[in-house]
């Protein structure tokens, strides 16, 4: 076995200490041969430091599409010739999406907006849309609204929005090359006031965005500096008409090698399956993702593309003997 | 009646191979009007979609 195991077995299974980034990085390139005890480890760090439990949540658009920025690989920029319009939600389209999400036993339901940050119009809706959520669904809201000044955490805190999502999306030596119109720093500044204000840090991003595999390495060490309360991991669907439209879909041993790395540098953070699992590694991906180190998913559909159905992952989740975290867990 | 336009893709069915297309669609929702190839208003929701055209109704999951 490599030498990198039997390290990452002290250090990370019994201590509880997440990799350096030179480790991170063994662990991205660890030969074919070892891949499978990579990942076996990996899945004992997550049972060992944060249990069987899957917390499994869902996630709606409230406003698709017209977003000013233009992050290549997002069909919601409108700086692209994308086929995705510009649309928004009511408040009871939103509503129903919560019931949607909590009748598959999620306890989590992520209101996400396409903007750079959100304006009084959004800020409004978001007011009207959590408290009619309240009302009616047993279930934690939690939003992404891309950059926030100081006010808008607080006012999202005091709406009862429990954790806010702000994804770095890569390393920041690769962000110019991904985004031109704002800077990785800004993004550090919002997760800054997300933490500072109580409400919980959820941050992660995209692997597959052309980054070298030292970038990988690079950007699970910084997630890790961050020490969010749970990290989603992407895998780019290169979408029509973006700049990163011909990208290669990444190896599906490549992110089974990301997903061990990521749980090995982060061995008590929530990591969760988000978009493009289904195209990078197929149906039998989310079983190796979950006996791998990842312990959360998105259940049912992503913003603009489908997943596979709640059903599916939530049959899988039995079988495994994986439950579903309870929403007391998480109050 | 069937479908002029490719829905994923906008360009006539008659020209070209959709094959990669309709694979792709398995995943995601319609974005042009297969009748008049307009762009569709489209919600996805954690559970279905909708895909609108203002002048031929809307689509839903079949
Ligand atoms: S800020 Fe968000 S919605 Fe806008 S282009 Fe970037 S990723 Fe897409
Ligand atoms: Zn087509
Ligand atoms: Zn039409």
């Amino acid at each position: 076995m490599a030498d990198i195991l039997d390290r990452a077995r002290t250090q990370v299974l019994e201590r509880g200490v997440g990799l350096d980034e030179s480790d991170i990085l063994e662990v991205l390139t660890i030969p074919d041969e070892d891949l499978t005890a990579a990942l076996q480890l990996a899945h004992e760090v997550r049972m060992r430091w944060c249990g069987p439990e899957v917390e499994v949540e869902g996630i709606v658009s409230l406003k698709t599409g017209g977003c000013p920025e233009d992050c290549h690989f997002c069909s919601q920029s409108g700086l692209f010739t994308s086929p995705v319009r510009a649309v928004w939600l009511d408040i009871p389209q939103l509503v129903e999406a919560a019931k949607q999400t909590a009748a598959t036993g999620a306890t989590e339901f992520c209101i996400v907006a396409a903007v750079r940050g959100p304006d009084a119009r959004l800020m409004k809706q978001m007011r009207a849309g959590v408290a009619a959520i309240r009302e009616a669904v047993d279930i934690q809201v939690a939003a992404s609204l891309g950059m926030l000044t100081q006010e808008q955490v607080d006012e999202l805190a005091e709406m009862g929005v429990h954790r806010y999502n702000h994804n770095l999306e890569t390393c920041r030596s690769y962000f110019p090359n991904v985004v031109s119109t704002h800077s990785w720093e800004e993004r550090w500044e919002t997760l800054t006031m997300v933490r500072e204000s109580g409400m919980e840090v959820c941050c992660g991003g995209i692997i597959g965005l052309g980054e070298s595999v030292e970038q990988r390495a690079e950007f699970a060490a910084q997630l890790a500096s961050l020490a969010p309360h749970e990290v989603p991991l992407n895998f780019l669907n290169p979408r029509p008409g973006t700049p990163l439209e011909n990208q290669p879909v990444l190896a599906p041993r490549d992110a089974l090698r990301a997903i061990a790395a990521f749980r090995l540098a982060m061995p008590k953070t929530i990591i969760r399956y988000a978009g493009g699992r289904e195209i990078t590694l197929g149906d039998l991906g989310t079983r190796d993702g979950l006996l791998g180190g990842v312990n959360a998913v998105i259940v049912g559909n992503y913003l603009t593309t489908l997943g596979r159905p709640a059903t599916a992952d939530l049959e899988l989740l039995k079988e495994l003997s994986m439950p579903v975290k309870a929403l007391s867990a998480t109050l | 009646m069937t479908a002029i336009w490719c829905d994923r893709c906008g360009v006539a069915r008659a020209e070209g191979d959709h094959t990669a297309c309709a694979a792709a669609r398995e995943l995601e929702p319609p974005r042009y009007c297969p009748d008049c190839r307009r762009r569709m208003k489209v919600q996805v929701l954690p559970t279905g979609w909708s895909a609108s055209c203002v002048e031929h109704g809307t689509l839903s999951p079949r």
